[in-house]
């Protein structure tokens, strides 16, 4: 330990037992506890106990008290705890008396025997019996602790602490116990004991026993602590004797099954797909049999997180996967059976038949019905997703029961079924259920189907997008969605173009996205530009695409979005824009005859919206579409690149918002590699390059640099208040450094006047005085500073997080005696 | 009478009245039968397949025929839009009572009124169809002229005097007061939180309680909120006018209606929207002052054109406590409650009574106009119809639910200009309903036929129609329906002096007694209970009598007995007195104690006993007193 700390620990224990001290808050007892744990950790506990007696006579002294405060309590109870993890300390705790003559006995005994705080008052308080449970944890290392606990009565103790009032306490006791359990298994018993117990050490014969009991019990929260108990274990460990564990306790788990209603069904659900995940899994062949009765006796909504989980299984029986598959297919087969206007199968494979108990869910009540069919879009959307979905995969029959469920939503589907009737009166305007179906059949557009659905598809996601009663959640699903297809419609047979049916279907979509440009209702807005965003992005070059475009008015409302009220909008709006330039496709009201002008005009409105919009959403957005039109070589960008990024830069600089500065520094990295040429494997930074443009010397491009001032964004973002702009700012004086040393600089630093009053600004900005210009630069003198810098060693310094000198125990120590005043120069004056 | 509304759909047979002479509408040929008679030609013509009555336009009246309305005593106005028929009755039907309502729900009545008597007197016609009313004739007739009902019974409109001599009838009430009505009931409206002073009303006696839910609203809009808890505990719940389009949410709506504004005045149409001087107009104007700068619209002058335009507008600003709540804090600061008053002031809204003299100096396109009537039969709309209908860059945009939007375009057809329908009813859905009733809890729901079945086109939406238990009773037109519940009890109060004169004796813990004799005197349906006069002294018999004091004998009263009969002590009883061979047989209703020895019958019931013995008064003198033993006397 560092030796002022040493020197401190004495003065903070003693303000701990202190009952005329204020206790230092939780964070702080937790920063403690954190780095006494590094300590033990990296070296003896014994030594260091014996080095500063003063922690042993905290614990004794806090024991003593007559009245502890729980929290210093419970922090005591974990720090011995964390000592006693050693066994040479666990000993020395356990017979080492205090030094104070006043203070004699067995320490550990008193802390987390029946004589300590387990009887007194303080037990009351939840932490208290936390720390009890963390300390024990943490003692629980060595088989010296399993004779400790079996002694002090502990596991009782821990038995009763797992029904607890707080969850915390709870949840920690059900866990300690698995981990008294797998150290009492660890060793001699290690390997495959019987599964009748008569090898197995006393402690763990009793965890188990109480596990049986608990089983058994007619008391579902009993059953619960069992359960979760056997879960953490199987989840946890590994080892052979898990095995017998399984053998052992399965008949009493089938049990649970004849019951009615099963107890604790969440519960079960996790035990069993722990112990399928778990090498028991794949050994026992009652295991899968246990999963497919459970499969079929638990309720809809229960056995759908069960289905899940068996087809996330690596290795499983293709009849229990058939099985699970087809519970979580069955609230979507119901809802084919009851839209489906004449008899016939929906189209699953067996078993997914909707039968009457999914039936019965559905018409029990709204709640039932809504909640089974999300969990059951939900489930599937995650399933596709798999790479060992099942297969073949019911792609059909999926899309035609999302497009039915999304008509009940909507109220169009006309049902002949009284169940379809139900279905229809339950779903009308349900938003949740429309968003479920909205990402799963876009999570469906991964898969192909026949052109009639998909047909069908975009008929339902245009009633969507059309309808004035879609929320602004669900219209922005329905956007996500509609672009999911768009971009996963098969090219043309000519593979240049869109095929004739999408083609079809933007005809009828341009008109809906330029309503909702204009609606009153800024997501509408905002979920239209995004949307429009990404369609540009990925088809701006589609002829088809780019004809109805242009016929549709939508790039006009799009601009005229920059000026909306909302900044959000404004910010999709500047995105937006953005991308329809990049393909020219901004609209052109002054004639395709002069384009330039309308660049410009364009250019110079998102250069306004970065010097004055009051948001800082549109200002980043603006700064995101200059790096991108600079990355590609925007045509009218390139047309004066030296203006383009002398004037963005100026304005970036003076931003409040540290995201625009940052971003600032992207675009100047971007245009110094393009000047540069070819950055290095070094460079994160890489971006393709025209071909065209050769890199120039060296000396041009440190004199362009300095044309579009550069460096005074660089330097001065250097000494920036927020550490990322500075970070980055260091990154690209290096990059720029490291590009510029092997050419060898013209002049040796220091030799030019310029230079010293380079220095002289830079310290002055480094003071926090940046109203300073630093006036025309030449770039020797640039040069020769950057060479002077140590970069790297404020590279380094950056990298370090901002509080790293206030995370340093001694800080610690030292900010918790300040607050009690001990270490305060001014002792407060007593009257 | 609850509400009398004026059913207009009836003007949709009819040709519109244009403002100005109009060579098409002049010009349409006249209808002839299949055979070629052509002797309707005159008063029917034909316009794109469909024909329409060229008369004035003629309105459906309330029933009359099932009752004598001269027999009404009053008649509860829930909103300004029910209470358009109220001249046809006050004036025309020997009508003598008393009209309730509330004071916007008159003074904007009023406008709808004048605005209606107006669009129709200023454009004169001097032919009044008839031929084609003959039932023999109408049969046949296309539809929907063959279809319409009642036709005899269609009147023309009322004047501005009638108008004037039935509001005089009408008596101001404000939200939650107490009307008695003749002592027999209590009304009281409550607010509806539909329109400006829209009102439920509750129909009250002691005992029993019914309410009466008309145009009712839960969104917040500018009426001040409904007021559902005093809905609670009614017998009987009357539901009516829920919203006429419940697949469209109003929001959706207002979204839709400024969309398609934007769009069509941004490649340089103008908007049309046929409206009611008042209403909806307020949120819409409301809405597009939020709007109008975000998209960009802040140059597009709106105009609203109708003889009552000024007046709505103002009157809205004036109804402070008939507001929503954040529209009253606005009038503390102080501030305009509706932010048309910003939108007049700086120009972007302006208003006219018609599209004569000012207006036409003013008018600028690209525009949008507000004006009625949206029927699209009479008022400036006809005008502004004629002018814009042949571009398709102009714009209709129906937001009143009244009218079919596809039957009120029919004279205008064939039409180049683009219509959107966005009926804005903001009034109860069967969703909220459905919440209402759960919360108030009525014993019987009674509502329209229609409300209890899915509509037709949509017959799978069972989510469209009321859910209740138990179940809604419904009636259809010209029913007539009881009312499932009987007047039992009526109050009857006590004077102080009798009161005081009572002796009360407790028979159970907090159950007392007493006996009283009194003289009830009711007038006006309430009922007292005054001191008895006391005995006439003897006179001496010259002063003459008077009928007034001829009053009842009161004879000397035998005690009251309460309690029961313990049939087994009773029998015990009875033993110890000597009687033996008792028999006791249990009865539907009681005990029958059989005395075989002295054939005698003792019939003991809840509320009776009998002894039935064969002529032996001094036995049944004994026996009564023995039964009387086991009761109490007062």
């Amino acid at each position: 330990m560092d030796p002022e700390c040493s020197r401190l620990l004495p003065a903070l224990c003693a303000v701990l037992v202190d009952p005329r001290q204020p206790v230092a808050d939780d964070t702080c007892l937790e920063k403690l506890l954190d780095w006494f744990k590094t300590v033990t950790e990296a070296g003896p506990s014994l030594l260091l106990l014996q080095e500063n007696p003063c922690l042993v006579e905290l614990l004794f002294r806090v024991l003593k008290a007559h009245d502890p405060r729980p929290r210093v309590l419970s922090f005591s109870l974990r720090l011995a705890g964390l000592f006693a993890a050693q066994e040479d300390c666990f000993q020395y705790l356990q017979v080492t008396p205090s030094s104070s003559v006043s203070q004699q006995g067995e320490l550990l005994p008193m802390l987390f025997g029946e004589s300590g705080p387990l009887g007194g008052a303080a037990w009351t308080a939840p932490t208290v019996r936390s720390g009890w449970l963390q300390g024990l944890r943490s003692l629980a290392q060595h088989p010296g602790a399993l004779r400790f606990l079996a002694d002090c009565g502990a596991v009782d103790t821990i038995f009763s602490l797992q029904g607890d009032s707080s969850l915390f306490v709870a949840s920690a006791a059900g866990q300690l116990l698995v981990h008294i359990l797998a150290l009492a298994m660890r060793g001699p018993a290690e390997g495959h004991p019987s599964p009748q117990g008569c090898d197995w050490p006393a402690c763990a014969q009793k965890i188990v026993c109480h596990v049986e009991d608990s089983l058994r019990s007619t008391a579902t929260l009993q059953v619960t602590q069992a359960l979760n108990v056997l879960t953490t274990t199987f989840g946890h460990c590994h080892s052979p004797w898990t095995q017998g564990l399984w053998v052992r306790l399965s008949p009493l788990v089938a049990c649970l099954l004849e019951k009615d209603p099963i107890p604790a069904s969440h519960s079960l659900v996790d035990l069993l797909l722990s112990v399928a995940r778990s090498p028991v899994g794949s050994s026992d062949c009652g295991l899968w049999e246990t999963l497919a009765q459970t499969l079929s006796h638990l309720s809809p909504t229960q056995a759908g997180p069960l289905a899940l989980g068996i087809l996330k299984l690596q290795d499983c029986p293709q009849a229990l996967k058939t099985q699970a598959f087809g519970v979580l297919l069955q609230p979507l087969a119901c809802v084919l059976k009851a839209a489906a206007q004449a008899p016939g199968p929906p189209g699953f494979p067996e078993g997914a038949t909707g039968d009457s108990i999914t039936v019965d869910t559905f018409l029990s009540s709204k709640s039932a019905c809504v909640g089974l069919l999300c969990q059951a879009l939900a489930h599937l959307e995650l399933l596709q997703l798999l790479p060992q979905r099942p297969s073949p995969w019911p792609q059909a029959p999926l899309l035609r029961a999302a497009v039915a469920i999304l008509r009940f939503c909507h109220g169009s589907a006309a049902p002949t079924s009284d169940v379809g009737g139900h279905l229809c009166a339950v779903l009308a305007g349900c938003v949740r259920v429309q968003r479920a179906a909205l990402d799963f059949l876009g999570t469906l557009s991964q898969g192909t189907g026949p052109q009639e659905l998909v047909t069908q598809v975009f008929a339902v996601l245009l009633e969507y997008l059309t309808s004035p009663d879609s929320s602004p959640m669900v219209l922005k699903k329905a956007f996500q969605a509609t672009l999911r297809w768009l971009l996963g419609s098969p090219k043309a047979p000519s593979c240049c173009d869109l095929d004739p049916h999408t083609q079809l279907f933007l005809g009828e979509l341009l008109p809906v996205l330029r309503k909702r440009l204009c609606s009153p209702c800024w997501e509408a807005r905002d979920s239209g530009l995004e949307f429009l965003t990404q369609v540009t992005r990925h088809w701006g070059g589609q002829a088809a695409f780019r004809h109805a475009l242009l016929a549709s008015e939508v790039p006009e409302l799009t601009g005229q979005l920059l000026r909306d009220p909302e900044s959000y909008v404004r910010a999709s709006a500047v995105t937006a824009t953005g991308q329809l330039s990049s393909w020219g496709l901004y609209a052109t009201p002054t004639g395709p005859e002069h384009p330039e002008v309308q660049q410009e005009s364009l250019f110079t409105e998102l250069l306004h919206i970065l010097s004055t919009d009051s948001e800082g959403f549109p200002r980043r957005a603006v700064m995101h579409v200059f790096t991108q039109w600079l990355k590609d070589g925007h045509a009218d960008v390139a047309e004066d690149l030296e203006q383009f990024v002398a004037r963005v830069l100026q304005a970036a600089s003076q931003d409040l918002d540290w995201e625009v500065r940052a971003q600032g520094l992207e675009l100047a990295l971007v245009f110094l590699e393009q000047l540069l040429g070819q950055p290095g494997s070094r460079c994160p930074y890489a971006v393709a390059l025209p071909e065209a443009a050769p890199p120039a010397t060296l000396a041009q491009v440190l004199q362009a640099l300095c044309r579009v001032q550069l460096f005074e964004f660089a330097l001065r973002a250097l000494f920036d208040c927020d550490r990322p702009v500075a970070q980055k700012s260091c990154d690209l004086l290096l990059f720029l450094k490291a590009k510029a040393t092997p050419c060898g600089g013209p002049q040796e630093a220091g030799a030019s006047p310029d230079v010293v009053s380079v220095e002289a600004a830079l310290q002055r900005w480094q003071a926090g005085e940046q109203g300073q210009p630093l006036g025309e630069l030449e770039p020797e003198a640039v040069m020769a500073v950057l060479r002077s810098m140590d970069l790297e060693g404020l590279r380094g310094m950056l990298a370090k997080s901002s509080d790293h000198m206030e995370k340093s125990p001694q800080s610690l120590l030292q900010d918790m005696l300040a607050t009690v005043g001990v270490l305060g120069e001014n002792e407060a004056d007593c009257y | 009478m609850l509400d009398c509304g004026l059913d207009m759909t009836s003007t949709l047979n009819f040709l519109p009245l244009p403002l100005v002479q109009n060579p098409r509408l002049s010009n349409l040929p006249g209808w002839s039968l299949k055979d070629g008679n052509a002797f309707l030609d005159k008063e029917l013509k034909e316009c794109s397949g469909h024909v329409f009555v060229d008369s004035v336009p003629e309105f459906c009246l309330p029933e009359t025929e099932l009752i004598d309305l001269s027999t009404v005593d009053v008649i509860l106005i829930s909103n300004y839009h029910c209470m358009m028929a109220l001249p046809y009755i006050t004036e025309h039907t020997g009508f003598t009572g008393t009209v309730y309502a509330t004071e916007p729900t008159v003074q904007i009545g009023r406008l709808l009124m004048e605005e209606l008597v107006n669009f129709i007197e200023r454009v004169p016609k001097a032919q009044s169809a008839s031929l084609w009313k003959n039932k023999d004739t109408q049969r046949l007739l296309p539809s929907p002229l063959k279809d319409a009902v009642e036709v005899s019974t269609w009147r023309r409109c009322y004047t501005m005097q009638e108008v004037n001599s039935a509001l005089s009838k009408i008596q101001l009430v404000g939200y939650s007061q107490k009307i008695e009505l003749f002592g027999a009931v209590q009304v009281t409206p409550l607010s509806s939180g539909y329109a400006l002073g829209s009102s439920n009303w509750i129909i009250q006696s002691h005992y029993e309680k019914v309410s009466y839910v008309s145009g009712s609203s839960l969104l917040t809009t500018h009426p001040q909120p409904m007021d559902q808890a005093s809905l609670k505990n009614s017998d009987v719940l009357i539901l009516t006018g829920l919203t006429q389009i419940p697949t469209a949410n109003p929001d959706g709506m207002v979204g839709e209606f400024c969309s398609n504004l934007a769009l069509t005045v941004r490649n340089g149409g103008n908007v049309l929207v046929p409206c009611y001087p008042s209403g909806v107009i307020y949120d819409l104007l409301e809405c597009l002052y939020q709007y109008i700068d975000s998209a960009g619209l802040s140059s597009i002058p709106f105009y609203f054109i109708s003889p009552v335009a000024n007046s709505s507008l103002e009157f809205s600003q004036i109804f402070a406590e008939w507001l929503c709540h954040n529209k009253q804090t606005k009038v503390y600061l102080p501030e305009p409650p509706f932010p048309h008053a910003e939108l007049i002031q700086t120009n972007k809204l302006k208003h006219y009574p018609s599209i004569h003299g000012d207006f036409s100096n003013d008018f600028r396109q690209p525009c949008v106009v507000f004006t009625g009537h949206p029927s699209l039969r009479f008022g400036d709309v006809v005008h502004f119809m004629e002018l814009w209908g042949k571009s398709s860059l102009n714009t209709v945009i129906f937001t009143e639910p009244d009218f079919s939007y596809l039957e009120a375009l029919a004279p205008y057809q064939p039409l180049a200009m683009k219509c959107i329908y966005c009926p804005i009813d903001t009034r109860l859905n069967f969703i909220q309903v459905s919440k209402l009733l759960k919360e108030v809890q009525p014993l019987h729901v009674v509502c329209p036929e229609q409300y209890t079945q899915p509509p037709p086109a949509q017959s799978h939406r069972v989510d469209l129609m009321i859910d209740c238990q138990p179940p809604a009773m419904s009636y259809r037109r010209a029913e007539v329906l009881a009312l499932p519940f009987r007047r039992r009890y009526e109050k009857i109060e006590i004077m102080p002096e009798l009161a005081d004169s009572l002796v009360p004796m407790e028979i159970k813990p907090g159950i007392s007694l007493a006996t009283v004799s009194a003289v009830l005197h009711t007038k006006d349906n309430k009922h007292v209970l005054q001191p008895p006069p006391r005995p006439a002294q003897p006179t001496g018999g010259k002063k003459r009598k008077r009928p007034s004091d001829d009053i009842p004998d009161c004879k000397v009263l035998k005690p009251l007995l309460s309690g029961s009969i313990p049939v087994e002590q009773f029998v015990q009883t009875l033993e110890k007195h000597g009687f033996s061979d008792i028999k006791v047989e249990d009865t539907a209703k009681g005990h029958i104690v059989l005395l075989q020895e002295a054939e005698t019958l003792i019939q003991i019931e809840e509320d009776s006993t009998h002894i039935i013995c064969d002529n032996d008064e001094v036995l049944r003198v004994r026996l009564r007193d023995l039964v009387l033993k086991f009761l109490q006397k007062f």
